[in-house]
């Protein structure tokens, strides 16, 4: 199977300091895709080069085999672990954002059937992340779950062709974090996304993902600690996702002795 | 239990306010009367008959010149003036700031411009607005309008630049172009931000009301307090000063009103 999303010799540089260095990486339609990494590793960078936010100082991108633009657009949906929704909206109309501006270029606005068939379907997204009876709630009346919830909703009524997270449950309670899990394993099957997740917290990259990458520098200069960036140390695919429970605890030390 | 702990309930905090506004008047009061005891024609602090005394005369009794009624004529002149000023500066606060703050070519290209007004203290200005507009209802209006524009302007485009990367970038995921960003992101969270641009905007604004109307102009509320200056009219001033007051005050709640109304997301209402 030919790859959805693919890096070339990926680099990242900011002025002096090298960041992300020769990244290659394919990254197949269908799969669960966790990145791990010290902090300051390079995995916000990453997504956001992916997304588009900025650009590689070198290498290719290609989605589809096509070149990607270094530019955010429809093809590729993101939740941030804050700030994902807008805060004058309500949910439904968060929801309805990406429908409105994708089928009235101009006002931004629908109206009369068009109107009602988008809230519709914006209505049956938020019912599918549990939102169902919270559509008339603007997003500071909401929990940090609720609004997390609401992210994915609006970013999935566009159909992304992957959907890039960045830690989008580090700031929730833990037992609200188990119902994202679930939540995000159910939607991952039922609309057979593609995800991209980056989290610091390894049991989770485990037990959601079915292939999870190390992001970490290979080489130190302990003079010049610019001078190297990160790259993909680890490549672990989850063949059995059953297993995946009981295999973390070792894995994890692996990358903790590393 | 210690100070910054008191909570204030909203009757006691009515009464609270109420009690140096009191205080001031009752020692007002005192000194008038003393100072109206030693000598009845006494004008610096006049006592309130002679206020009203006054005043009836401009609320009530057309004026043998021009016949209007001098109150209302003042307040209606002064307001206008301060209503379009305030409107045009408004507006364009919301067009420029919105298109400074969003797009980052024009906030590079106009920026430094609309810095360098900003920093012109707009009195210095005046005689340029007299000389290109006349002394008519133009020069005031611009004054206006000069005073306070440069600094809404930048605070609306200040606001818009600073909204989250993670919300841009997350509308553009969504498919927004720079037009619909701008229609249904930028402007809509301009919008608080706006009105209270308007509320800090009103002192200064008022400043340059009454400068304006103080050196050129036949009608407006400071027109008349500098007027009876030459009267030592204290009986007229104190009153048009309060009646100032009294309509900022009223502007400010009404701003702030309309805000929490039109739009309660950013005031963490109903919650
Ligand atoms: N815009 C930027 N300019 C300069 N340095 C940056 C910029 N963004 C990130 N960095 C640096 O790149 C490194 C990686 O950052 P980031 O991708 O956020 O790491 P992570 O998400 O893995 O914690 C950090 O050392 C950070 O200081
Ligand atoms: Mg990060």
């Amino acid at each position: 199977m030919s790859a959805l999303l693919s890096l070339q010799n990926v680099w990242v540089e900011y002025g002096e300091k090298i960041v992300l260095e020769r990244v290659n990486l394919d990254i197949a339609a269908g799969s669960f895709v966790s990145i791990i990494g010290p902090s300051g590793a390079g995995k916000s960078s990453l997504l956001r080069i992916v997304l588009g936010q900025e650009a590689p100082t070198r290498g290719a991108m290609l989605l589809d085999g096509e070149p990607l633009t270094p530019e955010c657009g429809p093809d590729r949906g993101v939740v941030f672990q804050r700030y994902s929704v807008f805060p004058h909206l309500t949910a439904l109309g968060n929801t309805l954002f990406g429908l409105e501006c994708e089928q009235a270029p101009f006002s931004a606005r629908l109206f009369g059937a068009r109107r009602r068939a988008a809230v519709a379907e914006a209505r049956e997204m938020l019912a599918a992340v549990g939102l169902g009876d919270s559509a008339d709630l603007y997003p500071a009346q909401m929990s940090g779950g609720m609004q997390q919830r609401l992210a994915i909703a609006q970013a999935l009524v566009k159909r992304p062709r992957i959907l890039l997270l960045d830690e989008p449950f580090g700031a929730l309670d833990p037992g609200i974090r188990q119902d994202m899990h679930t939540l995000i394993t159910r939607l991952w099957n039922e609309y057979a996304l593609t995800v991209i997740m980056v989290t610091h917290d390894i049991r989770e990259a485990f037990s959601l993902g079915t292939r999870v990458l190390t992001l970490d520098k290979r080489r130190h200069d302990p003079h010049a600690p610019h001078r190297f960036g990160a790259t993909v140390v680890y490549d672990l695919p989850l063949s059995k996702r059953a297993s995946a429970a009981s295999t973390g605890g070792i894995t994890i030390d692996t990358v903790d002795n590393n | 239990m210690r100070w910054v702990n008191r909570r204030i309930r909203r009757r006691q905090g009515i009464l609270l306010g109420a009690i140096p506004l009191l205080a001031l008047a009752l020692t007002y009061l005192v000194i008038a009367a003393s100072r109206h005891a030693a000598n009845p024609n006494d004008k610096i602090f006049p006592i309130p008959g002679a206020m009203a005394e006054a005043m009836a005369r401009l609320l009530f009794e057309p004026d043998q010149l021009s016949g209007r009624l001098l109150f209302w004529a003042d307040t209606f002149a002064s307001l206008q003036r301060l209503g379009l000023g305030l409107g045009i500066s408004t507006l364009s606060a919301l067009l420029v700031g919105l298109v400074l703050g969003a797009l980052p070519p024009v906030r590079a290209t106009f920026g430094p411009l609309v810095t360098g007004i900003a920093v012109i203290p707009p009195i210095a200005l005046l005689p340029i607005l007299f000389i290109a507009f006349g002394l008519g209802e133009t020069s005031k209006v611009a004054l206006i309008v000069i005073g306070i524009a440069p600094f809404m302007i930048r605070d609306i485009a200040a606001h818009v630049s600073a909204l989250p990367q993670e919300q841009i970038a997350k509308a553009q995921t969504l498919g927004a172009s720079s037009w619909q960003l701008m229609l249904r992101v930028a402007l809509p969270q301009a919008m608080p931000r706006l009105i209270q641009a308007v509320r800090l905007s009103l002192g200064p604004a008022w400043v340059f009301l009454i400068s304006a109307e103080a050196i050129a102009s036949d009608i407006g509320l400071g027109y008349r307090i500098f007027l009876v200056r030459r009267y030592l009219s204290m009986e007229i001033i104190l009153p048009y000063v309060a009646w100032i007051a009294l309509l900022a005050v009223a502007m400010d709640i009404l701003l702030v009103r309309s805000s929490r109304r039109l739009f309660p997301w950013a005031h963490g209402a109903a919650h």
